[in-house]
């Protein structure tokens, strides 16, 4: 089965290339990334500030399960209703370096499209880190599992 | 599973993914292997060296020969290490793609 949602990730390259297919209508696909209602649900984050015009900028407030707060946040740099979004993103108070990021929102036909995400990143050893967080985070949650096993 | 060394930092190595491509589809001798790389004979046996520490390598005596192979068993993680990125993006985009056909009725 053709994976839905596709990375390319070439060697030596500080970027990335996140495809996605989506059943929905160019229009819809569109507004999910610029209604906060709408991104607040499927981004799992509060949407403090979403203004999604040129020279504009948003802000998201991420809380863990421990109660920490996270900043996410960007500036826009250009959007253009139903066709692209150009943007920056950061992960504030982290070591990761700003990224930037060039959606499409590509028709495919009157109910399909296609989401087109480059990324692009400080350094190639960044882009690797990135990449390998959920990796890592995933070693770690069986790492523990296996320590919670043990101290019964 | 107690990896003596760590699978990534050794094919951050460029000349050690070139050996890994070398061996794909076949196993050599390091006579072999060194004789693709302009780096000298030592450099080239360090590698596989650490190539067959952390178990990325097998090698098998044959005679006064040591063949080295791929260990495609410890080659599988590296192949995956982007796949819970990827999952993570896939649920997200999952969750997106719900929501809009809901909106859409």
């Amino acid at each position: 089965m053709e994976l839905k949602t596709k990375i390319l990730a070439e060697e030596n390259k500080q970027e990335i290339v996140i495809t996605r297919d989506f059943e929905l209508p160019v229009e819809l696909l569109y507004k999910a990334y610029v209604e906060p209602e709408i991104v607040e649900q499927w981004m799992g984050t509060k949407v403090v500030k979403m203004e999604c015009i040129k020279h504009g900028s948003y802000h998201f407030v991420t809380t863990d399960p421990m109660g920490n707060q996270h900043h996410f946040s960007g500036t826009i740099h250009d959007c253009e209703t139903n066709v692209r979004i150009i943007r920056t993103f950061e992960m504030e108070q982290t070591p990761f370096a700003p990224q930037l990021e060039y959606l499409e929102f590509i028709p495919v036909d009157a109910s399909n499209s296609q989401l087109r995400m480059q990324i692009v990143f400080k350094s190639v050893e960044m882009r690797n880190n990135l990449l390998k967080m959920p990796f890592a985070a995933g070693l770690n949650m069986a790492h523990n599992r296996l320590e919670q096993v043990s101290l019964k | 599973m107690n990896l003596r060394r760590d699978v990534f930092q050794a094919v951050a190595d460029p000349t050690r993914r070139a050996i890994l491509a070398l061996l794909a589809t076949q196993s050599l001798t390091a006579g072999a292997i060194a004789a693709n790389f302009e780096t000298a004979r030592p450099t080239v046996s360090k590698h596989l060296l650490i190539l067959t520490e952390c178990g990325l390598l097998k090698s098998k005596q044959d005679g006064r020969e040591i063949y080295y192979q791929l260990n495609p068993r410890k080659m599988k993680p590296i192949a995956d290490f982007i796949e819970p990125f990827r999952l993570l993006w896939e649920q997200r985009f999952d969750k997106l793609e719900q929501i809009m056909k809901q909106y859409k009725k």
